[in-house]
């Protein structure tokens, strides 16, 4: 039988970053934005993030909020991915994003009325350039490429400064073409991209097994001619420490990322899921071990940085945070009907005026 | 001044925005050295640049989707898609995003895109590059649906159209791509969006068509004057939002309408003519309101279309029968 000989003609590598260990142990020497004061300023963050979420499915189950989808678990990578990226850089989210978005400034009324149905939520009074949070999938990372196409056009030809956008997505995304239509314009336009993908594991009851036949997510980048890191997603110094290199490179003119944060969701898809018809209990009990709040906060314990005093301290301050975003929410009149053409056209055309009429006299 | 063709108009447009305004950034497949491939953008990447008349890679959905976050950031990005046959993987980011941006942001951030693409039957292309499938788009809240139909008014409805705040989808009818030439200075002047045109004053009956229809139901009219009838030719040239008025000003005189598309019938444009007509002036009509239009089947392959695009026989024939049907009923 004919047996054709072939040259070896490319090979690639992926490799995976991680500092902190399920156990909370350093793997190796931390990077030097890993102060002890950024390192606790993550951990409250991460904090406030699971409260925020577990808030918000408390109020989604006693009818005071809609369909929520929490990201219990992933707290880590949206405070790294926060916390990488410079105010002026623009965040183009999915829909999973709490802890990122609260990095970005978005207040917690804010991410509550989104999902309390009302657009007013993504009328972000901070991160005014960030984009609102997208629900198709993936669609937001394309999104991305195009404001980063804008970003390098504005810093090269308008005189605007280096700005990076970053793309966040689930492990889903990356079976969608919006992903990969994504990252192969990055890489041949060579735009401030970073693309970070929230590997969760589950794309609501897909197991990431069954998503693709890649080893990892990370290595989908090689197709694009971008590189592509696969990261531990419950270390935050791993993440951020990613994010922040991705964003440099990209600033610098290096061109766009991929990053595969490999975490766990903790939580069902949304409120409106029950993740046990698929799930087995052994594989979340198993995943709750390597979450990465405990992680974090084991670390900084036996580093010396936190204790039960610290701990009460920062329960008590973000319990009011906390509150008072609720309190915000709740108070919140509800926008009046017509709201509904206000923002449809810059101006509404005169062949919708009636119809405008007709709800401004109550429908 | 020289006479231009209506893809010419289109590409004095182009260049006339990216001249006045370095927001504007054109870019599709083959829009680069290769002018587009029907020449839409013939010198641009000559003239502007390759940082602002790009090619991209092969992928409808991408041209689509970058446009929003383009647009976002305050660039003017006018995409071209090839044939609005390969418009169809656009749909999503047009539906779910350039339509809805300013309104899910609350006004926050917007989407001025022009989303070009020839379209229309009738120069004997392979299946797919003859579609007319403009009813699509009309459905979408949020949305402008131009359709020019003559040089001029595609010099004068694209500059609206880039300098409009919200998203538009340009639909450029390639059977007359050269049919005719204009003399279509280059002034800047834009003409109004939202607005119909009256191509031609008659008071017997009133024709509303768009984009290369029009070339047919202009004909119509012209053996329909021989016979002593007097149509008024509307051109709505944004067929979303629709300029119903121009259309019940017309009936005023004429009360009585036909409708022109090339477009399969069953929930076209001319339906919401209908609609609006009965709902606006039916005490102006002496008969129903007559379509002629594409049947409802698949556009077929080129040996056959000639059968499914609206001709002059059937506009005239449908013109007599409303007529016919008035005169029946003694109006």
């Amino acid at each position: 039988m004919h047996k054709p000989r072939m040259q070896p003609l490319a090979s690639f590598d992926i490799a995976s970053l991680q500092y902190l260990d399920e156990r909370g142990q350093t793997t190796q020497t931390l990077p030097d934005f890993a102060t002890p004061d950024a390192l606790v300023a993550h951990y409250r963050q991460m904090t406030l993030t699971r409260m925020v979420d577990g808030r918000a499915v408390k109020m989604q189950r006693t009818g005071q909020l809609g369909t929520y989808p929490s990201s219990l678990g992933q707290e880590a990578i949206g405070v790294g991915v926060g916390a990488a990226m410079g105010g002026e850089d623009v965040y183009c989210p999915n829909y999973r994003e709490t802890g990122a978005l609260l990095e970005r400034g978005v207040a917690i009324e804010e991410i509550y009325a989104i999902w309390g149905g009302d657009e007013r939520g993504q009328n972000f009074r901070h991160a005014r350039e960030d984009l609102p949070l997208s629900v198709p999938i993936a669609t937001q990372i394309l999104h991305g490429a195009g404001v980063a196409f804008a970003l390098k056009y504005k810093n090269a030809h308008l005189n605007e400064p280096a700005r990076v956008a970053v793309a966040s997505g689930g492990d889903g995304a990356t079976s969608r073409g919006d992903f990969y239509e994504a990252i192969n314009l990055a890489g041949e336009w060579k735009l401030p991209l970073v693309v970070v993908i929230n590997n969760n594991q589950w794309a609501i009851s897909l197991p990431r097994s069954e998503q693709t036949a890649c080893k990892t997510l990370a290595q989908k980048a090689i197709a694009a001619g971008i590189p592509g890191l696969q990261v531990d997603g419950n270390d935050v110094i791993a993440v951020r420490q990613a994010v922040a290199e991705a964003v440099g490179l990209a600033r610098n003119g290096g061109g766009p990322s991929l990053i595969e944060a490999v975490s766990y969701r903790l939580c069902d898809h949304t409120t409106a899921d029950d993740a046990s018809r698929y799930q087995s209990k052994e594989t979340l009990r198993d995943a709750w071990s390597r979450e990465p709040l405990v992680r974090l906060r084991t670390y900084l314990d036996s580093a010396g940085l936190w204790g039960d005093n610290q701990e009460e301290e920062l329960q008590r301050e973000l319990t009011q945070t906390l509150e008072k975003g609720v309190r915000n929410y709740k108070e919140t009149p509800k926008d009046a009907a017509t709201a509904m053409f206000d923002h449809l056209y810059a101006a509404l055309p005169e062949a919708f005026l009636e119809q405008y009429q007709q709800l401004q006299g109550g429908g | 001044m020289a006479e231009i063709t209506l893809v010419q108009a289109v590409t004095q447009a182009l260049a006339h925005e990216m001249q006045a305004d370095p927001r504007v950034i054109v870019y599709g497949e083959d829009v680069g050295i290769n002018g587009g491939v029907f020449r839409a953008t013939e010198g641009l990447q000559e003239r502007f640049g390759g940082a602002r008349v790009i090619d991209t890679p092969l992928a409808e959905t991408m041209i689509a989707g970058i446009a929003v976050g383009m647009a976002a950031q305050g660039l003017r990005p006018v995409a071209e898609f090839q044939f609005m046959g390969f418009i169809y993987p656009a749909l999503d980011h047009i539906l779910s995003h350039a339509s809805r941006f300013r309104n899910r942001t609350r006004g926050r951030l917007s989407c001025p895109i022009v989303y070009r693409a020839p379209y229309g039957g009738g120069i004997h292309a392979p299946e797919h590059h003859s579609e007319s499938t403009e009813a699509l788009f009309a459905h979408i809240p949020g949305l402008r649906l131009v359709v020019p139909s003559s040089p001029a008014r595609a010099y004068g409805l694209l500059l609206a159209a880039i300098r409009d705040p919200d998203p538009v989808i340009f639909l450029e009818p390639k059977r007359i791509y050269r049919a005719v030439r204009q003399e279509v200075p280059d002034s800047g002047q834009a003409l109004p969006l939202d607005r119909a045109f009256v191509l031609r004053e008659g008071g017997d009956i009133t024709l509303i068509a768009w984009g290369a229809a029009l070339k047919e139901t202009l004909e119509a009219a012209e053996q329909l004057a021989a016979e002593g009838i007097q149509a008024e030719v509307i051109d709505p040239a944004t067929l979303k939002p629709l300029d119903i008025h121009t259309v019940i000003d017309s009936l005023e005189k004429t009360h009585c309408c036909v409708v022109v598309h090339e477009a399969a019938r069953f929930c076209g444009l001319g339906a919401e003519v209908v609609a609006q007509v009965n709902e606006y002036a039916f005490d102006l009509l002496k008969a129903p309101v007559q379509r002629v239009t594409g049947y409802d089947t698949v556009m077929p392959y080129y040996q056959l279309e000639d059968k499914y695009l609206p001709g002059v026989t059937r506009i005239v024939t449908a013109v007599k029968e409303v007529r016919d049907y008035a005169k029946g009923r003694g109006l």
